[in-house]
């Protein structure tokens, strides 16, 4: 649906050139959620920029639903765009028209007659829950409301492609949980294909399919969402998912306990069909070792869930061993040090 | 009783001339309004970073502009009654004035128009390219809808300033309130008339300013 090749972004600066993005290939798929993460500089939000080529790359081609977006004349761009829609971190609707009339500008550029527009404006305005809210102005709406916005008019064209631009970085944690249910739901219904950039690994392991982790410029690891969560290769992929897996107070209840604690300190890492297994009642059943569970969390991706769990076992050296080859059967086992 | 108060005051040279600073103010400030965006427009457009960037063209924008704010407008006047004999026909009456008053108005109101569509939110002009829209509709669209509260609070700053202008008129025999006063109340000495000139203009420039902010507060949804 949408390739990336050898795509070069340099911006030119009075301190001299900056290296924005430097060679990246990428390939998202038709009907899927592409996460990209990264910190600020990374250059993610260039990346998505050129997606729709509010930001012309330096070198490299943009290919979307298999129109070349660099070779394309104006006119022909612009109606290019008209299929791609687009969702920002400050929503960036106009506070002179109102919900319904901010719903229909995408229309107004399409040229949609009048007549249409109306029941065409009505139809997204109920997709993304704002029945009742049509005649307000953005300045009596919440955040959430004020993006909800955003996705409908984003939506009103039938584009094939969504792109979300730190889409929820400015929302509190419940609204962005809804307003991330919102675009899994248009990702099922409608089957659009929606790319999404974040600092937040919270919003890759809730909506999406695969990710890319971008860091200085380039992207450093892509892959399933469920595999990164899994096998981290590069330490800032590691930081990421550590951000949901292990939260400070896990850190500090972990360093704390071994201080001294006697036994053996393990941390189990569940993938998909593991979460159910009732791994802690065998170990204790059938090999007599005792189970001081420490810490534990279950996260749930798109494909499946993932967990950690921390545990300190207590018992015969040969019996911990015993339950440690058992356990290496169903589960990531590792072992960590005492300090 | 009125005539009592005012000896001098014929009430019906100050109708007149009520009247003529009244036109002379409203077609002047329609056309600053026009031309005044129009200049507005293209000096915004051209600058860094827009969609028609462009320094030479900005440049001579905002030189002619800066030169035609920097003449006292008395001088103004003078400078233009050849070209006002050209458009109008005449070099002497209310339409004579007319030209001066725009070209003395129009580049002060399209400095205030750029800023105002400077304050315009560049991330909603970026969404609007992203949606595919053309310069056009990104003009009408957007950019002029979203400055309007600005727009129209600066059209009322510049019409009042216009009111004052009109005054000035006088050489040219525009005639006006300001002419009046001058003439008939300090020239000849009789001060009731120009206290009388005086009110009215006040009571034109209050009318004025209210209308300003009540339009700007209907405008403004922010």
């Amino acid at each position: 649906m949408i390739e990336l090749k050898g795509i070069k972004k340099t911006f030119f600066a009075a301190s001299g050139p900056v290296e924005a993005v430097k060679n990246t290939d990428l390939t998202i798929e038709k009907g899927e959620i592409f996460g990209v993460i990264g910190y600020s500089g990374a250059g993610k939000s260039t990346l998505i920029r050129m997606l729709n080529l509010l930001e012309r790359p330096t070198e490299g081609s943009v290919t979307v639903d298999d129109k070349a977006l660099s070779k394309l004349k104006k006119k022909d761009l612009r109606l290019a765009r008209q299929e791609i829609g687009m969702i920002f971190q400050h929503f960036n609707i106009l506070w002179s028209r109102t919900v319904k009339e901010n719903i229909a500008f995408p229309l107004e550029i399409s040229g949609m007659p009048k007549e249409k527009r109306k029941a065409r404006v009505e139809e997204l305005v109920n997709l993304v829950g704002l029945t009742g809210r049509e005649d307000a102005y953005p300045s009596q709406l919440s955040g959430g409301q004020k993006q909800r916005v955003g996705i409908a008019r984003a939506l009103a064209n039938n584009p094939k492609v969504l792109l979300c631009d730190e889409a929820t970085s400015a929302l509190d944690p419940k609204t962005t949980d809804s307003i991330l249910d919102l675009l899994k739901k248009i990702n099922k219904e409608l089957g659009l294909t929606i790319v999404l950039i974040t600092h937040e690994m919270h919003v890759i392991r809730k909506i999406c399919h695969r990710v890319a982790v971008m860091e200085g410029g380039s992207v450093v690891e892509e892959g399933p969402v469920l595999d990164i969560f899994h096998h981290p290769e590069q330490p800032i992929t590691r930081d990421f998912v550590n951000q949901l897996s292990e939260p400070e107070e896990m850190k500090e209840s972990i360093s704390h306990l071994s201080e001294g604690a006697d036994g053996t300190l393990v941390q189990f890492t569940f993938v998909k069909g593991a979460t159910g297994s009732p791994l802690v009642t065998q170990l204790i059943r059938e090999y007599q070792v005792e189970v001081n569970i420490i810490q534990g969390k279950v996260t749930h991706t798109q494909d499946g869930p993932y967990g950690k769990l921390s545990v300190l076992l207590k018992g015969d050296e040969s019996a911990i061993d015993n339950a440690l080859n058992y356990a290496r059967g169903q589960v990531k086992v590792e072992v960590i040090p005492n300090a | 009783m009125l005539s009592s108060l005012f000896p001098n005051v014929r009430w019906e040279d100050m109708w007149e001339a009520s009247l003529q600073t009244m036109y002379m103010t409203a077609i002047s400030v329609f056309a600053t309004f026009i031309l005044g965006i129009a200049l507005g427009l293209l000096l915004f457009l051209t600058s860094k970073g827009n969609s028609w960037e462009n320094k030479f063209v900005n440049g001579i924008v905002a030189g002619v502009v800066n030169l035609f704010r920097s003449i006292p407008f008395i001088i103004l006047i003078i400078l233009l009654i050849p070209l006002s004999v050209y458009i109008v026909g005449t070099m002497l009456g209310a339409n004579a004035a007319l030209p001066a008053l725009i070209a003395g108005a129009a580049p002060f109101y399209a400095r205030m128009v750029e800023i105002a569509l400077r304050e315009v939110d560049r991330g909603v002009i970026e969404a609007s390219q992203a949606m595919g829209a053309t310069n056009g509709q990104i003009i009408f669209k957007v950019l002029l809808p979203e400055a309007m509260p600005a727009l129209i609070s600066g059209i009322t700053v510049t019409a009042i300033a216009l009111v004052s202008y009109t005054a000035m008129a006088g050489v040219v025999g525009a005639g006006g309130l300001g002419d009046l006063a001058y003439l008939d109340g300090f020239q000849r000495n009789n001060p009731d008339v120009t206290l009388v000139a005086t009110v009215l203009i006040l009571v034109i420039v209050a009318v004025l300013q209210v209308i300003g902010d009540v339009t700007t507060r209907a405008m403004d949804k922010r």
